[in-house]
């Protein structure tokens, strides 16, 4: 549409007009049959809404998830262009994830900006700056073809990865976890998985998203707190989605093109298959992490890695890495929680707490804040 | 679509280089020759020039209604500006595509077209 009309903000009010129009009807007449492809991407959520209300929501939900996939081949065209389109690398990147939740999943400007704790007026002009771009400098509104696409194909799932990160771990002081932006991730993933198959990465952030998702309901306990890994209870994790997520890794893997989703969400495989956190396979974790370094390198990755290798080669060889990283991570209110937790185990309580207190200081989220004063106490 | 390309870097001060950094120096600047020689063939660049190295520019400036020449580059930054191009090419993803091949820093950036405006 976007193609047709040759400009981005003339399609997309277009887009919202038939939208409304559809959703006056559809509570009177009920979906279509087959109903317009594009219109399903851009109206999922508000339709999910208001079909929200009526009585046979599961019945219609269902019927409106199936119909994401496009028929028509220049459709899935279409909406592959406007995903390649909101994530182009000349835009800022806030301004592709907020692009991307509003042309793509349908989200309203309100919705993004408090998705990401930003004021309304702020978002919105980060959108129509974002537009404005696309149209002065001709952002084309095409796949990018050939030796092109796996970059811009990265900058894709850096929005995903970003989208459902901001969602899931939440450093915001509002809410906790807002599930809803993860799992809205996780349907764009699939989308992209369905309109561009057999790319090993984007199955590799599908099954991450999937297997961190299946462990949701055990994160926070019946009184809201929040329980970390080595604490929750196993059988609350998600065992069909577990399964998914481990069968969208071998996909990945049988497609032979490692990248760091596939080894992060092998990680959380491993995870995921482990009885407990005690008969987890560290020596394995550890390895993982080795070759996710090879494709990137953060100073979170290390921070990561030292948890696992804590495990394998004990409190003071981990300590040690952790404190290499004081310089990149000391705002970070993981690197101070993590040497608490190592200088804890070394029987360093005077210093662990005074780590705690820095990582108290630096966190915002609510839930990990909780945490971390429930350890103060003892 | 027209869109100026500014190129960051200048030959100025090349002479004070030595061994491996000048070698470098000197083979992107055939790599520069190259790249305006091929895009002009191409038809893409349609302007463009070197320029002369920042210790022969002269600002034009306006303080309190007055106006003051100065010595050096109005632009404040790390990167000088050593050339330009005006290049037609049909969007931005073809300039990037051109702009990826320039051996060193490039700014694109759209011109704005008066072609459409009325007279008068």
């Amino acid at each position: 549409m976007v193609r047709v009309l040759g400009n981005f903000d003339v399609a997309e009010e277009v887009v919202q007009d038939s939208l409304v129009a559809a959703l006056e009807k559809w509570p009177e007449n009920g979906i279509p049959d087959n109903p317009g492809a594009w219109l399903m991407t851009t109206a999922r959520r508000r339709a999910i809404d208001i079909l929200r209300r009526d009585r046979r929501y599961a019945e219609k939900v269902a019927l409106l998830e199936r119909s994401t996939l496009p028929g028509d081949p220049a459709e899935a065209d279409d909406r592959l262009r406007l995903i390649f389109t909101c994530c182009h690398p000349a835009l800022p990147q806030d301004a592709q994830v907020a692009l991307t939740l509003r042309a793509v999943a349908g989200f309203t400007t309100a919705e993004i900006a408090a998705a990401f704790l930003v004021g309304e007026t702020t978002m919105a002009q980060r959108i129509v700056r974002a537009k404005r771009k696309i149209v002065a400098a001709r952002i084309p509104y095409r796949i990018p073809e050939g030796t092109e696409l796996p970059s811009r194909l990265d900058a894709v799932l850096a929005v995903l990865y970003l989208m459902f990160n901001e969602g899931y771990l939440s450093r915001g002081s509002f809410v906790a976890a807002r599930r809803d932006l993860a799992e809205d991730a996780l349907w764009l993933a699939s989308l992209l998985d369905r309109l561009l198959p057999n790319q090993a990465e984007v199955l590799g952030l599908r099954a991450l998203m999937r297997l961190n998702l299946a462990r949701a309901r055990a994160r926070f306990d019946a009184g809201g707190d929040m329980v970390l890994l080595p604490d929750q209870d196993r059988a609350l994790w998600d065992g069909a989605a577990i399964g998914e997520g481990i069968d969208l890794l071998h996909r990945a893997a049988a497609l032979d093109a490692p990248g760091q989703y596939q080894l992060q969400a092998a990680i959380a495989a491993v995870h995921s298959e482990s009885r407990s956190w005690a008969e987890t396979d560290w020596r394995q974790i550890v390895l993982l992490y080795d070759t996710l370094m090879r494709f990137t390198d953060t100073p979170v990755i290390r921070l990561n890695r030292a948890v696992a290798l804590n495990r394998v080669a004990g409190p003071e060889v981990a300590l040690g890495e952790v404190n290499d990283l004081a310089i990149a991570l000391g705002g970070y209110h993981l690197f101070h929680a993590t040497r608490a937790e190592l200088l804890d185990e070394l029987g360093e309580k005077a210093l662990a707490r005074e780590a705690r207190l820095q990582a108290l200081e630096l966190c915002q989220n609510p839930a990990e804040r909780a945490l971390l004063e429930r350890k103060l106490r003892g | 679509m027209k869109y100026v390309m500014l190129f960051g870097g200048t030959m100025e001060g090349i002479d004070q280089l030595e061994g491996d950094v000048r070698e470098q120096a000197m083979a992107d600047y055939r790599r520069s020759n190259q790249w305006f020689e091929k895009y002009t063939k191409a038809g893409k660049v349609v302007g463009g020039e070197e320029l002369q190295g920042p210790s022969t520019a002269t600002t034009v400036s306006r303080q309190n209604g007055k106006v003051i020449v100065t010595d050096g580059p109005f632009i404040e930054s790390k990167e000088v500006i050593g050339g330009f191009a005006l290049v037609e090419v049909s969007d931005l993803d073809e300039a990037l595509a051109m702009a990826k091949e320039w051996p060193g820093t490039v700014e694109i950036r759209p011109i704005v077209d008066h072609s459409q405006e009325r007279g008068g």
